[in-house]
């Protein structure tokens, strides 16, 4: 089933505070972003893995934290999990040794200036077909669930779950989040953008027409 | 990988102020040798001066003035964002897809705050906020009208959420007011939110 930060459809919360801010509403904020990514090279983590240890965070924690303090604390988790800093180290605020491959991976202000325009895909070249064309009628899983993690991490929001949609466009083949997310490789699939219905997803539409178009992995889809 | 457990997670044992919090990380990670200052400085400044929807803009501004570069980047908009350098984390594989009088697009990504950084820099507060993940997808039209967008009843509304890494970018109509003029003067046109779904293209202040 799906945790927390899978909120798309979710009944209760209030107007959109449109308010113009600079890019971040305050300095620490920035830095709290700065270092999220300073830190990656550490753990070598994916995309997926990082978004994993902010939605591992417990729920009313979660609720309760502004969006950077979910990017504070699910890096804070997700370096003493990776062995990068140890619990004790945050208690008393007093630094033990590291090891050297790991201050090997330190990032350089050099490498963030390089980094800046690099493109890394996602998309990686398949030997099957694409199962679904454009324009086909495809069926989401039942359940928001990873099929090889209890609990893990999965794409599929919960309100696109065991619904019929269509075929909008195909991405060519794409990591797969629910495995990257766990350290069990890439296992790229086909992926597409799949157009539903608003009369199809919500029980008051606002429009006969309206449709929310979700991005799915081949396996997240079967045949009607 | 974090896992659920019994025991205090670690981030409750930092400080409770968020200041504070991001400093004794980022001290640590420093005195370990883990984390340079100065490349962090590096990111700060990459993402206060160096990104921003300034460069949308453009793309946008073109595609209303050069009809092979429209629809090229409807078709693929990678080979001409590489092209133009307007590429990088967040951009890998940008989506553009065009508003017409029929169709309205919106983009959001109820799952987090995925968001094409080299074409419109750091998302905004409102696009990170639990109010617009949750509700966007369910009623469009309600928070458009928050946002001054009064869309009209003939025109349908497709919300685009961004679950995988491709990055949509919304390709707004090219305004009747605007018309005649070159791809330097429209760019003023071309609001953040306009390229997002939650405004249209404006006349410059």
């Amino acid at each position: 089933m799906s945790r927390v930060h899978d909120m798309g459809g979710r009944f209760g919360d209030g107007p959109v505070d449109a308010t113009e801010y600079p890019a971040f509403k305050a300095d620490w904020e920035t830095r709290a972003h700065a270092l999220t990514t300073a830190a990656m090279p550490l753990g070598g983590w994916t995309i997926d893995a990082r978004r994993h240890g902010r939605e591992c965070l417990p729920p009313a924690t979660y609720m309760a934290l502004s969006y950077y303090e979910k990017w504070l604390a699910g890096l804070t988790d997700m370096l003493v999990a990776g062995g990068v800093l140890t619990g004790e180290e945050l208690q008393s605020g007093t630094p033990g040794a590291a090891p050297a491959d790991m201050q090997a991976r330190k990032l350089t202000p050099e490498a963030v200036a390089a980094a800046a325009g690099r493109r890394v895909p996602y998309t990686r070249d398949v030997d099957d077909p694409p199962a679904f064309a454009v324009g086909q009628s495809v069926v989401t899983r039942t359940r928001p669930f990873n099929v090889f993690v209890a609990g893990g991490h999965t794409r599929l929001p919960a309100y696109a779950a065991g619904l019929t949609g269509r075929v909008l466009r195909h991405h060519g083949a794409h990591v797969l989040p629910d495995a990257a997310a766990h350290g069990l490789g890439e296992r790229p699939e086909h992926l597409y953008a799949v157009a539903f219905a608003a009369g199809d997803l919500w029980e008051a539409p606002e429009h006969p027409r309206d449709e929310v178009v979700v991005d799915l992995w081949q396996s997240y889809l079967r045949a009607p | 990988m974090p896992h659920d457990h019994g025991d205090a997670p670690p981030h409750t044992l930092l400080p409770s102020e968020p200041e504070l919090r991001v400093k004794a990380l980022e001290s640590l990670l420093v005195a370990k040798g883990l984390v340079d200052p100065a490349a962090v400085d590096a990111i700060v400044d990459q993402m206060q001066n160096h990104v921003g929807p300034r460069a949308g803009a453009r793309v946008v501004s073109r595609a209303w003035t050069d009809p092979a570069f429209r629809a090229r980047i409807l078709d693929d908009a990678m080979p001409d964002l590489i092209e133009m350098g307007l590429t990088g984390a967040q951009g890998e594989h940008v989506v553009v897809v065009e508003n017409t009088p029929d169709t309205h697009n919106v983009v959001v990504c109820t799952l987090c705050s995925c968001y094409p950084w080299p074409l419109l820099g750091v998302p905004p507060a409102w696009y990170k906020s639990d109010a617009y993940r949750a509700r966007v997808v369910r009623e469009p039209r309600k928070v458009l009208a928050e946002f001054g967008l009064d869309l009209p009843a003939d025109q349908a509304v497709r919300v685009w959420d961004s679950t995988a890494e491709t990055r949509y970018l919304v390709l707004p109509m090219q305004p009747d007011a605007a018309r005649g003029l070159d791809a330097d003067a429209l760019e003023a046109w071309v609001t953040r939110n306009a390229m997002v779904g939650t405004g249209l293209p404006e006349a410059p202040a």
